[in-house]
């Protein structure tokens, strides 16, 4: 058919090139590849536009980007690092795509990892000294699941019973759980003079892995272990088919029964304690206190990691790592362009990832 | 005056003969309409007739597939012809929601798209001293400045109106305007259409309230299926009020009196009550509505869409909060419950629109059939196995194509979608009360047939069937008792033998329209 609807009066005409030209190369859509179509789209334009920013920055992208791989690749140290920033953004991107398979878009997920961090330090602290590992590891990891719990249940509380927007409301959370954290910091945990406080018991810390001296920790068990249940209850159980159905079809899930707003409630504390365990990485794995500043950042570009991994549990993952090595490739050439363009990166890939998704729609339904 | 008479007449606003398929779905076939200069013409029809559809190609904010298309006497491109070019040729149209945008004031609505230019700043002063005065002048006040949110529904209709006679209105279009009026709004538009007609103002009345029609309308033709089937034209001489035959303009929207094929024997009187609304009221919507469905029986809810049936399907289901009365299903109450709790209680619910609120449209033909189900599903972890089972049952069954469980039902056809719906639904355990809304809205003859096999099978396996319906053949091919909604009330009933009556079509069809008193 030829005639269309042209809202606006515009005449119909041919469709531009970027929906022509993968047409003519037939690529199938469905589910998962749509997915991976839009991840890998989003992926190659943040290379593009992270190779205009060098560019602006006077280096040559192709030197820069061969410099970070190489650097990181063939330093253990930078590995290392790379698998501890992988570690906390698997656990936060994973949080922030739970709320988002629900429909939910969770954007204070740095929030919620700032109260885990605060509340596993206080009550790895309190702890007696002498506390078995097989009492202090547990107790302290469900410390920081229920801190980030709690604040998550504040947003899915609010959403439900009253209609605030989740993203109104989260980022509002994070800023008050910073003043929070700072305040009591000040207050009671701050060891005089600075902005450390005291070490938690030893029972409660876990191993570093010893690559190359790294902060990579035995923490990573933790974000395998919650991967592995998320993709269960995603794939295999009747909680992730309801919450998915609330996602997507929330009229068909409220009509076939469900309970919107309970199943918003679940999924927000559910997803606020991803955010807080992420808070072992940090505290029980690699600073063994709490400490101003820690873990900044690895909430935000969580909603980056859950954005790359398109809401999967095995995407995240590889987003959390490609996102993690380069955070050490940024540190492996930062004698080369400056820190903050690598910085930049993680900005640029929401944006492109959240342009590339109606640009695969539309290369579907074409 | 003959149809023929005025196709030959050379004073033709509006000459059209259209078609148009959206999808598998052919809405019009050369559907004819002329409206002469001057008079006020009136298209009538049931819902799906193609009332709306007609009007929008003329005023470009659709495009039709084929046929031919004059304004004013010139003929148009019909596959070119979009809402510039006819708003360049000075067609109105006010579409039965309204068009504002809210925040915008009256004016800055008016110009929306033309807007008159200064340079490169829009200059809304003289448009909207145009448009005080022309609404002065047909005795129409508003203000221009006005944001149009915060106006009453009729007045930011009246606003609409003014802007279209501003732009010239040749013909002026009216999509359903009384839909959203309260009647006091109803009688001044009424007012203000005869004031705008006795100006020379052509119009058109998209409408099925015969009342309104009998108002107002000098000429009024009449579509169904998306074919015209007449055109009457008003007897001048006739006192107001007197100058179009209703009822005849009620038979030919709703069709010949074929005397419809007996349904399955009525369920005795003595059978149980499964589903009883005692005084349930919503809002506005729903007022005070009494009904029972039997065990075994089949009740049909007629009326044009809009006049309650939505509600009493939302109360019933419990998606709604009634203000009012008690709802009991299986002679248990439920009025409050959840919407689990109903289907606790037996209830299957075939909700009105199935791609909002019967599918879950990304996932595949097997979750639809196992959605909310957790007797398929089991409670926590998914029992593939019978998932499956189960789609390839329903798939069977119901004749589901493409027959294969893991297609995104996105991809199917409506007729299947609706499918996936019903087998869903008819097959949970313990059937007590099955509310079918619109249950074949859209969907293609094959599928209608094994949608009423089911639902039939349903009452006769001892569930009460509640169908909703804005197509009477199908409840009168399906039910026991049909009762009649107008205006959020129950206003008829027909039952038994009476619906098998020659004359019953057109009995229910006046109560529908409200042309007569039940």
């Amino acid at each position: 058919m030829t005639a269309r609807p042209a809202p606006g009066g515009a005449a119909p005409g041919p469709d531009p090139l970027w929906v022509r030209l993968p047409q003519a190369f037939r690529i199938p859509f469905s589910g998962m590849r749509r997915e991976i179509a839009t991840a890998v789209i989003g992926l190659l334009a943040s290379i593009a536009i992270g190779s205009v920013l060098m560019l602006i920055a006077g280096k040559a992208p192709g030197q820069v980007w061969w410099a970070m791989l190489s650097g990181t690749v063939s330093d253990p140290s930078l590995l290392g690092q790379a698998l501890y920033k992988a570690t906390g953004l698997a656990l936060t991107g994973l949080a922030v795509a739970l709320a988002l398979d629900a429909g939910l878009f969770n954007i204070g997920a740095e929030g919620q990892l700032t109260a885990g961090v605060v509340v596993c330090a206080l009550v790895g602290t309190a702890l007696p000294a002498a506390t078995p590992a097989a009492i202090a590891v547990p107790v302290c990891l469900i410390a920081a699941a229920a801190a980030g719990a709690l604040i998550g249940s504040v947003i899915g509380v609010m959403k439900a019973a009253r209609g605030a927007h989740e993203v109104i409301t989260s980022f509002m959370l994070n800023a008050i759980v910073s003043g929070l954290a700072l305040f009591l910091g000040n207050r009671v945990m701050f060891r005089n003079g600075t902005t450390t406080g005291a070490p938690i018991a030893p029972g409660a810390e876990l191993p570093h892995l010893g690559i190359g001296g790294s902060s990579a920790n035995a923490s990573i068990l933790v974000a395998v272990l919650a991967v592995a249940v998320v993709w269960w209850l995603r794939a295999r159980s009747t909680w992730g088919r309801t919450w998915r159905a609330v996602g997507q079809s929330p009229d068909a899930a409220r009509t076939t029964g469900t309970s919107i707003g309970k199943v918003q409630v679940l999924v927000m504390i559910g997803s606020g304690a991803l955010a807080g365990l992420a808070a072992a990485n940090f505290v029980m794995g690699n600073k063994h206190a709490f400490e101003e500043g820690l873990g900044r950042g690895t909430g935000f570009t969580g909603v980056a990691v859950a954005l790359l991994g398109r809401m999967h549990p095995v995407g995240v993952v590889i987003a959390a790592l490609l996102l993690g090595f380069l955070s050490s490739g940024g540190v492996a050439v930062s004698d080369v362009v400056p820190k903050e363009l690598v910085e930049m990166l993680p900005g640029v890939v929401v944006l492109a990832v959240a342009a590339a998704v109606p640009l695969v729609r539309r290369m579907e339904a074409a | 005056m003959t149809g023929a008479a005025i196709e030959a007449a050379g004073d033709a606003m509006v000459t059209a003969e259209l078609d148009k398929r959206y999808g598998a779905n052919q809405v019009l076939t050369g559907a004819r309409l002329t409206v002469r200069r001057g008079t006020v013409h009136a298209l009538v029809g049931e819902n799906g007739a193609g009332k709306s559809t007609l009007v929008k190609i003329v005023a470009g904010v659709v495009h039709g597939d084929g046929g031919t298309l004059a304004i004013a006497g010139k003929r148009v491109e019909v596959a070119t012809w979009d809402r510039r070019a006819a708003r360049a040729a000075g067609v109105g149209i006010v579409q039965q929601h309204g068009a504002s945008a809210g925040t915008l004031s009256v004016v800055e609505n008016a110009v929306l798209g033309v807007e008159p230019l200064r340079g490169p700043l829009i200059e809304l002063g003289p448009a909207a001293e145009a448009l005080r005065a022309l609404g002065q002048r047909i005795g129409l006040p508003g203000e221009p400045w006005a944001a149009a949110e915060r106006l009453p529904v009729g007045v930011a209709q009246r606003a609409e109106i003014i802007a279209a006679l501003h732009h010239g209105a040749k013909p002026l279009i009216l999509d359903e305007p009384t839909a959203v009026l309260t009647p006091i709004e109803v009688d001044g538009l009424l007012e203000t259409l005869r004031k705008l007609a006795a100006g020379g103002t052509t119009i058109v009345l998209v409408t099925h309230k015969l009342d309104e029609v009998r108002a107002v309308a000098d000429e009024v033709t009449v579509l169904r299926a998306g074919k015209t089937v007449t055109t009457f034209a008003a007897n001048r001489e006739a006192a107001p009020g007197d100058r179009l035959d209703v009822a005849a303009i009620a038979r030919a929207m709703v069709g010949t009196d074929l005397p419809p094929p007996p349904p399955a024997a009525a369920p005795a009187a003595d059978a149980r009550i499964v589903l009883e609304l005692a005084g349930v009221l919503v809002g506005g919507e729903l007022q005070a509505t009494d009904l029972r469905v039997r065990a075994g029986e089949i009740v049909g809810v007629a009326g044009v869409d809009g006049n309650g049936q939505r509600e009493l399907a939302l109360a019933i289901a419990g998606l709604v909060r009634v203000s009012g009365g008690a709802i009991r299903i299986a002679d248990r109450p439920a009025t409050q419950a959840t919407p689990a709790a109903r289907f606790a209680l037996g209830l299957a619910h075939i909700p009105e629109d199935r791609q909002h609120g019967g599918l879950w449209l990304d996932a595949t033909v097997a979750d639809n059939l196992a959605l909310g189900r957790s007797d398929i599903t089991g409670r926590f972890r998914i029992d593939r196995a019978r998932v499956q089972a189960h789609a390839g049952a329903q798939i069977t069954e119901l004749d589901i194509r493409p027959g294969d469980p893991a297609a995104r039902v996105r991809s199917l056809s409506g007729g299947n979608q609706q499918k996936v719906v019903i087998g869903r639904e008819l097959s949970r355990r313990g059937l007590s009360c099955v509310l079918a809304a619109q249950p074949t809205r859209g969907v293609d003859l094959g599928a209608v047939v094994r949608i009423h096999d089911r639902l039939r099978g349903a009452a006769a396996a001892g569930a009460g069937v509640l169908v909703i319906s804005a197509d009477l053949d199908e409840l009168l091919a399906l039910c026991h008792r049909i009762v009649v909604m107008l205006r959020g009330r129950i206003v008829g009933e027909r039952e038994g033998a009476a619906l098998r009556e020659a004359g019953a079509r057109s009995a229910l069809g006046a109560l529908m329209t409200g042309v007569e008193a039940a």
